[in-house]
């Protein structure tokens, strides 16, 4: 808001809030806000499993450019990290696991697709009026340093956050020890695969 | 940058997401969905978080460290849905959400032909 501060690199445009001017960050967040939002829906309505895995790699990888033009630096390449780099990977060995089809499954989608389609469309409707309506004259001021640079966002992290911190890592422990015996157990007792329901009873007793 | 662009598409985003959770059978392709909703809201979080530390001169930057705190317990959640994922499979022999109606109420879509099913859910 401070015009007087301006550093010389800061775009020209950038001064008086023009409404239907757009900024270039802004030309930019828009595009690759409809890239992220297309593949988001293709994600969602693809009928090829694989296919959605790897639309939802496009996805995020448009959120993490996103938060980089938000100035959250730290944030983008974590995101970039785990969700492109691992989550996708666990999703990937999970559709692979579960035997997923490979190419078109007809029944990808349940019989409650408009239903859903008519629930999202309706809150869609309710919160994009709510939030223009909100900030219809609120802006971001990104000049200057970097809101969410390493350094700001480390110093931030483990000098009010560090308790949270610590139970989270505490969390994710717990996370993981879990996930390894959900899946130790069923692997311990029988070849695995879809023959495998057929002994319940000696499986469900171990489970106790 | 007009705050409303974040939060239009995080919107949108959390919708799409919402579709999906609501529409797909398959059990991971609603937990691509839910990622998808997980995501909008750390977007949000982010706009809010750096226009906060300008307009209001914020230092906590309480909206990057829930963001990152949502990505871990992401993860965590992902893991852990897998995990229960792979030991319905291999329980049941399927991942489609539609089929695992053992503790629905009402009638049965499918009749009194899945007693194997729960006389193992009562051994259980």
């Amino acid at each position: 808001m401070n015009l007087a501060a301006a550093a010389p690199l800061a775009d020209a445009a950038h001064a008086p809030h023009g409404f239907l001017s757009p900024t270039g960050v802004e030309i930019a967040f828009l595009l690759v806000g409809l890239a992220t939002l297309g593949a988001a829906l293709v994600t969602v309505t693809t009928r090829q499993l694989v296919h959605a895995a790897l639309w939802l790699v496009v996805a995020l990888g448009g959120l993490a450019v996103e938060y980089l033009l938000l100035t959250a630096e730290f944030i983008a390449w974590v995101q970039v990290l785990i969700y492109v780099g691992s989550v996708v990977v666990l999703l990937l060995f999970g559709l692979m696991l579960t035997r997923a089809p490979i190419g078109r499954s007809p029944d990808a989608d349940s019989g409650n697709r408009w239903a859903a389609l008519a629930v999202a469309i309706a809150s869609a409707v309710a919160l994009v009026w709510v939030v223009v309506d909100a900030f219809r004259t609120t802006w971001i001021d990104l000049d200057g340093p970097a809101a969410g640079s390493t350094r700001v966002t480390g110093a931030s992290l483990f000098r009010h956050w560090v308790l949270p911190f610590e139970a989270l890592s505490v969390l994710l422990l717990a996370a993981l020890v879990g996930a390894i015996v959900l899946s130790r157990k069923a692997k311990a007792d029988t070849a695995p695969g879809p023959s495998a329901d057929l002994d319940v009873p000696g499986e469900k007793e171990g489970a106790r | 940058m007009h705050l409303a662009y974040p939060a239009v598409l995080s919107a949108l985003l959390f919708c799409t997401g919402l579709y999906g959770v609501l529409a797909r059978r398959n059990a991971i392709l609603v937990l691509m969905s839910v990622e998808i909703m997980l995501n909008a809201v750390n977007l949000n979080l982010v706009a809010f978080d750096v226009w906060l530390s300008r307009t209001a001169q914020e230092t906590l930057h309480s909206g990057q460290a829930l963001t990152l705190f949502t990505i871990t317990i992401a993860a965590a959640e992902i893991g852990i849905g897998l995990a229960i994922v792979l030991a319905v499979y291999r329980n049941r022999g399927t991942s489609d959400i539609d089929k695992l109606r053992d503790t629905a109420e009402g009638p049965d879509p499918e009749g009194p032909g899945t007693p194997a099913a729960e006389k193992a859910e009562a051994s259980a």
